[in-house]
């Protein structure tokens, strides 16, 4: 008998804008790489203050440059972030980060960096960022229902038990807590090949099974075929996949698309770091397979909690959203279960269901929605990658 | 205590099944379980194969199409017998 989870509630911080927060960051964002020392240094002085350095952001142009503001504009806006102090190396695009966080309505400043230098840049920040944290661990967490929690899930490290075991759980999660009433997402753009047949019909309407398919097939012609050496298949299925029994990117795929259950569509099909737009549901984001720039920008289109199912063990976290690793791989249960948040294990040997599997995901969604550090963030994992769409001017 | 299977079938449309249990040596009467329904049966390993790794369901010959969640995931490259391993060596994805 499944559990009944339509009037779960989690203690968590209800922000400006109505959306809910698990987590009470406050940020010390970079606009750009070189900004990051600077960055560095106010989190270094003031307690309880994230710098989440990066690699990019200067001299970007054109769709590659849009998709830098919306990540870095996206971070800062995550509900899990209570404000954020910005820092760029000149004013105007400091200034375009600042104003797309602000729409947020939380609180948020930009210094930059030119005529002024680190030490003054850091003085002035380091002040800002002081009096964001006094005000921040003072805000007080209240009861919110399950269905304000916006989830998604992107797999790592996959082997053929993911598909068996951790995969299927999530799906059942999403069949489970969807028509409650959360958002959910799922992408790995690449990584549905072999299943876009299968991915394309479990859209909710023509249009998003349209969109998905121009994004999946776009990806395929742009960037596979245009870059393609003799085998794709020497870099997907990975090498981790292989050693882990997975043969071919259709096999692969197959078991990754077991994430979304069931009984669960997808309304829409999104850009990277895009924030939903059509309500509660589940949606597709355009992503790489790549764990911590999926992760990323997941986080930035504003999920507040990621589920990742691994096999062989994959160790991603993120610097705002807590990343929760599900596995049923025995082995990797014996070698590094420091990294598994979920254990399915029992799903192999038959004894534990999808169903309960889904149900013990549910309670551990709930439990870090309340407070529970994940092994991601036990261990410090705070992977930030930007995706980069093509070489900078 | 129910007995553990050594290897999960997706679908009856499958040929090849997943092993899940470690240091699975060639000789090994494995108790298949199909998880679509949970009927079992029984399938003797002929190769020393790790977990995870698939294993033929039936002889599969170059050409062949490997079925695994009821769907095509590859051709095989090379033969399998009954019980023996299938992976990179023996099998591959149709599309590059």
């Amino acid at each position: 008998m499944a559990l009944d989870f339509s009037n779960a509630t989690v203690k968590a911080w209800r922000r400006e804008n109505g959306r809910v927060g698990v987590r009470n960051h406050v940020l010390i964002l970079p606009v750009d790489d070189i900004s990051n020392a600077a960055c560095e240094a106010v989190a270094n002085n003031v307690k309880g203050t994230l710098a989440i350095p990066h690699a990019y952001g200067r001299l970007q142009f054109g769709e590659d440059l849009e998709l830098h503001f919306r990540t870095i504009i996206g971070t800062g806006a995550n509900p899990n972030v209570a404000a954020v102090v910005v820092i760029g190396i000149e004013p105007e695009w400091t200034q375009v980060i600042v104003d797309g966080i602000a729409k947020t309505g939380k609180p948020v400043t930009g210094f930059s960096i030119e005529q002024k230098g680190d030490f003054e840049t850091i003085r002035q920040a380091g002040w800002k960022a002081k009096e964001y944290v006094h005000w921040a661990s003072e805000l007080q967490k209240e009861d919110c229902p399950i269905s304000d929690l916006w989830i998604s899930t992107k797999c790592g490290e996959s082997d053929t038990t993911t598909g068996l075991s951790s995969c299927p759980t999530v799906g059942n999660m999403y069949d489970k807590l969807l028509p409650q009433g959360i958002y959910g997402c799922f992408g790995e753009t690449s990584e549905i090949t072999g299943a876009e047949h299968i991915c394309e019909k479990r859209a909710a309407n023509p249009e998003a099974a349209a969109k998905f398919k121009k994004i999946w097939q776009a990806y395929s012609d742009d960037v596979i075929f245009a870059h393609q050496t003799d085998d794709l298949s020497d870099s997907q299925p990975t090498k981790g996949n292989i050693l882990g029994g997975l043969t071919t990117i259709e096999e692969k795929a197959l078991g990754n698309l077991e994430k979304i259950g069931r009984t669960s569509t997808y309304i829409d099909a999104m850009g990277p770091a895009e924030t939903p737009s059509k309500g509660p549901g589940l949606y597709f984001m355009d992503s790489s397979s790549a764990a911590a720039e999926c992760v990323t920008l997941m986080a930035a289109g504003g999920y507040v909690i990621h589920t990742f199912p691994t096999g062989q063990g994959n160790v991603v976290g993120n610097p705002i959203v807590p990343v929760i690793k599900i596995s049923g791989n025995p082995r990797t249960l014996r070698t590094m279960s420091e990294h598994i948040d979920v254990d399915v294990t029992g799903v192999l040997t038959r004894e534990m269901t999808i169903d309960q599997a889904g149900d013990a995901l549910i309670e551990m969604i709930i439990r870090t929605a309340n407070g529970r550090m994940t092994a991601a963030e036990a261990l410090g994992h705070r992977e930030f990658s930007m995706t980069k769409l093509y070489r900078s001017a | 205590m129910r007995n553990i299977p050594q290897l999960l079938v997706h679908d009856h449309a499958d040929n090849v099944g997943v092993v899940v249990v470690e240091d699975l040596k060639a000789g090994t009467e494995m108790l298949c379980v199909v998880t679509s329904d949970n009927s079992d049966f029984r399938l003797t390993a002929k190769a020393d194969i790790p977990i995870g790794h698939k294993v033929a369901l039936k002889a599969l010959k170059a050409g062949d199409t490997v079925i695994k969640y009821h769907e095509d995931i590859g051709k095989m490259v090379g033969d399998a017998e009954v019980g023996g391993h299938v992976h990179t060596h023996n099998c591959k994805t149709k599309r590059w």
